[in-house]
């Protein structure tokens, strides 16, 4: 039996629930043009790859501990920009390596693109189905945790065909991640947009560092 | 300073998965279970999104 029938709701779960989604939607375009600015900021200033490293300390170390405690204040609308901010400024220094690249702007566009579409049809999916995939939960945290223990060894380890599959894998997960972050959000599981915009801007980010990846090692002869 | 860095960023993703493990403990425990309808219809999408990434690694090598 489908467990997982969409309830009837009342007229002002809907207007909620709408609410929720346009706020997020608006807020992930506000950082994901503010990220895009702090990258170009990035690539002028040439920074070096280890910024990525820090970049991605201090966000999620912010994402962990600072924005939980301001998810239900306008102030957590400030932690958002900081760590998408921290987030685009460290994609510039990787974006400046792959520039250097004889592909590189190359890929970087198809990558760009990619993840427009992957994004954009995913969301179209869930908001034109309405479905609910709540039910994937336990599959995409089991599935993250056992990728980010793969990635921590692989951190020291450094094979470049387990970084391959953990890049295939961070995007199947990711886009898992979309479908069921965003049918929390329609279906009135999810009703907090600073969280949900998080959540979905992390899956974007993480889907265009694994294309580029990918991209980037089957790309060259 | 890079070796600081990666040390760094693998204690941080530790944190994560300590984070991360009660709330995967409980979706898994008491989440949602999916009927085999519902995982029958992840693989259109999944296998759309395999063809899709190939389609670009091939747009990348042509």
């Amino acid at each position: 039996m489908n467990q997982n029938i969409t309830m009837p709701r009342s007229q002002d779960q809907v207007l909620a629930t709408n609410k929720v989604l346009k706020n997020t939607y608006m807020l992930l375009s506000a950082t994901l043009l503010f990220s895009a600015l702090m990258a170009v900021v990035s690539i002028y200033l040439q920074m070096p790859p280890m910024v990525y490293l820090g970049a991605v300390i201090g966000s999620m170390l912010l994402g962990m501990f600072v924005l939980p405690r301001f998810a239900n204040s306008t102030s957590g609308i400030g932690v958002i920009f900081l760590i998408t901010g921290l987030l685009g400024f460290g994609l510039g220094a990787i974006i400046t390596q792959y520039l250097a690249l004889p592909k590189g702007p190359e890929i970087i566009g198809i990558a760009f693109a990619g993840t427009g579409i992957i994004f954009l049809s995913l969301s179209a999916y869930v908001l034109t189905s309405r479905r609910d995939f709540s039910f994937m939960g336990g599959f995409l945290f089991a599935g993250l945790i056992t990728v980010v223990i793969a990635m921590v060894a692989n951190i020291f380890l450094a094979i470049p065909a387990l970084s391959l599959a953990l890049s295939a894998a961070i995007i199947l997960l990711m886009s898992g991640l979309i479908l069921f972050d965003t049918s929390r959000i329609i279906n009135g599981g999810e009703t907090n947009y600073l969280m949900a915009t998080y959540s979905l801007y992390l899956s974007i980010f993480n889907i265009f560092i694994s294309l580029l990846q990918i991209l980037g090692i089957m790309g060259d002869d | 300073m890079e070796l600081f860095l990666k040390i760094g960023l693998a204690a941080v993703l530790l944190m994560l998965v300590w984070r991360l493990y009660p709330a995967a403990k409980e979706q898994m425990k008491n989440g949602p279970k999916g009927s085999s309808d519902d995982w029958k219809g992840l693989i259109l999408p999944a296998v759309l999104l395999i063809g899709f990434v190939m389609l670009l690694i091939m747009m990348v090598r042509s």
